[in-house]
């Protein structure tokens, strides 16, 4: 079977369902082809948080575009998205790191984004079960986590995209997609959304993938009340080179809390890494000493799609007619997900912006 | 003969021999609902030897205890919600 569309996705994640609603909204017969099932990929294996995120300009005002998105869009969407405005609070274990929380503080402040600076008491009273010693931390009240995959399918569900899943793509060009068992699905654009994958079918992006573990619990309605980030993340997280860990814990809607992250690069296997799982659930037992008296139910384990300078590739592929990028969205696909669409919707209807796309756009570090 | 001790479930005083399961003790007691699924099913055990987490029941407020694997007490406090 043969298929045309103005815009054709390849990858039905939660960045190729945001980048297929908005190319409906804006009149375009977009067909979306995921190989395995919708949502099933890094955006299952993700924490689902949105968040305001400082590293740069660019990463804020992605972020801070895309959380205003999605605070648009939650509320029409299904119960099963599971939408908890839980805020994130960023957690200082002594001074060094209470100098990072000033610095975030004064950051957002400055840029319109509501913050507010516990002392260690305050931060005791805000999560019971951490623990005392705490120096303090950063709430962010305006964050707030998801269930991506039932997001994904009801951005779909809701533009009437034609959606493709279960065969995947063996090659993409600039005339579309032909699939592995033969069929060839044709458009007068070409988006690669494939994530982690993005570089098999065209090698020359620079994304690698980046494996993470996640552990969920059981239900203890209460346990836990904000997304929880040390602030020692963001050394983990920056560290190029090796293996790291760091505290990150979420409450669910269910009541279920979910611990992370890791981060490793070059584990290419799908199964879990047992020392990196003990070091991350280890790490969470320091700040929350009774975290490790939770029934946990299940541990896995996903790819992010990492690029050399954390930013997303987000814009026409350099050297190629018809054929734009948006992957290497890394930790921050959900978060930066809706403002993809957006960009990419834009570009390519020629629209202007609601913020400057430059910063992401792939012929910064791919050369055609 | 063994020793007999009194349990609470949801409030409600039931007798049992120390070192019986709860689990025991609450069938014995006629409790066929130890928990309720997000779905709103009653649960009870399955396999009785901890493998099944049908049992979970808060005890001590403690939630998600299994209770095929946790002895009676004299004054255990056990919640079925």
């Amino acid at each position: 079977m043969n298929h045309s569309a103005d815009v054709v996705i390849a990858g039905g994640g939660i960045v190729g369902a945001a980048c297929a609603y908005e190319c409906a909204r804006a009149g375009l017969s977009v067909t979306v082809i995921e190989g395995a099932i919708i949502g099933g990929g890094a955006s299952a294996a993700g924490m689902g948080h949105i968040v305001v995120m400082d590293d740069s300009e660019a990463q804020f005002n992605l972020t801070l575009l895309s959380q205003q998105l999605w605070s648009e869009r939650v509320a029409e969407m299904t119960d099963g998205v599971e939408h908890l405005p839980c805020g994130t609070l960023w957690v200082a274990a002594d001074e060094e790191e209470m100098a990072e929380v000033r610095r975030k503080r004064a950051f957002y402040s400055q840029r319109g984004v509501p913050v507010e600076m516990l002392d260690s008491r305050q931060l005791a009273e805000a999560e019971p079960h951490l623990r005392p010693d705490l120096a303090g931390g950063l709430l962010v009240p305006g964050d707030s986590v998801v269930y991506p995959p039932v997001a994904a399918r009801w951005l779909l569900d809701r533009c009437g995209a034609r959606v493709l899943t279960g065969v995947p793509i063996a090659t993409l060009d600039d005339n579309g997609a032909t699939l592995e068992d033969g069929s060839r699905v044709s458009g007068g654009v070409i988006v690669n959304a494939l994530g982690a994958k993005a570089a098999r079918l065209m090698p020359s992006i620079p994304v690698t993938p980046r494996k993470g573990h996640l552990v969920i619990t059981d239900r203890y309605p209460g346990f836990l009340r904000h997304q929880l980030v040390e602030l020692g993340y963001l050394k983990s997280a920056h560290s190029a080179g090796a293996d790291s860990i760091a505290f990150n814990v979420q409450p669910r809607r269910t009541g279920q809390v979910l611990i992370g992250s890791s981060r490793q690069f070059g584990a290419d296997h799908k199964g879990i890494d047992q020392p990196i799982l003990s070091r991350m659930l280890r790490r969470a037992a320091e700040y929350m000493p009774r975290i490790g008296s939770l029934i946990a139910i299940r541990a896995w384990t996903g790819f992010r799609a990492a690029t050399p300078d954390h930013l997303p590739l987000i814009g026409p592929m350099p050297g190629a007619s018809r054929l734009w990028l948006a992957t290497g969205h890394e930790g921050l696909g959900v978060t930066t997900a809706l403002a993809t669409g957006r960009l990419i919707a834009d570009q390519i209807t020629g629209r202007s912006s609601p913020i400057d796309a430059a910063p992401y756009l792939p012929a910064r570090c791919i050369h055609g | 003969m063994a020793e007999r001790v009194t349990i609470f479930v949801d409030g409600r005083p039931i007798a049992a021999e120390r070192g019986a399961t709860v689990a025991a003790a609450m069938l014995s007691a006629g409790i066929r609902a130890f928990r309720h699924s997000v779905s709103g099913e009653p649960r009870a055990p399955l396999c009785g030897m901890g493998i099944c987490f049908e049992c979970r029941v808060t005890i001590g407020g403690e939630p998600h205890r299994r209770g095929c694997q946790t002895l009676c007490q004299d004054g255990l406090e056990v919640s079925t919600t």
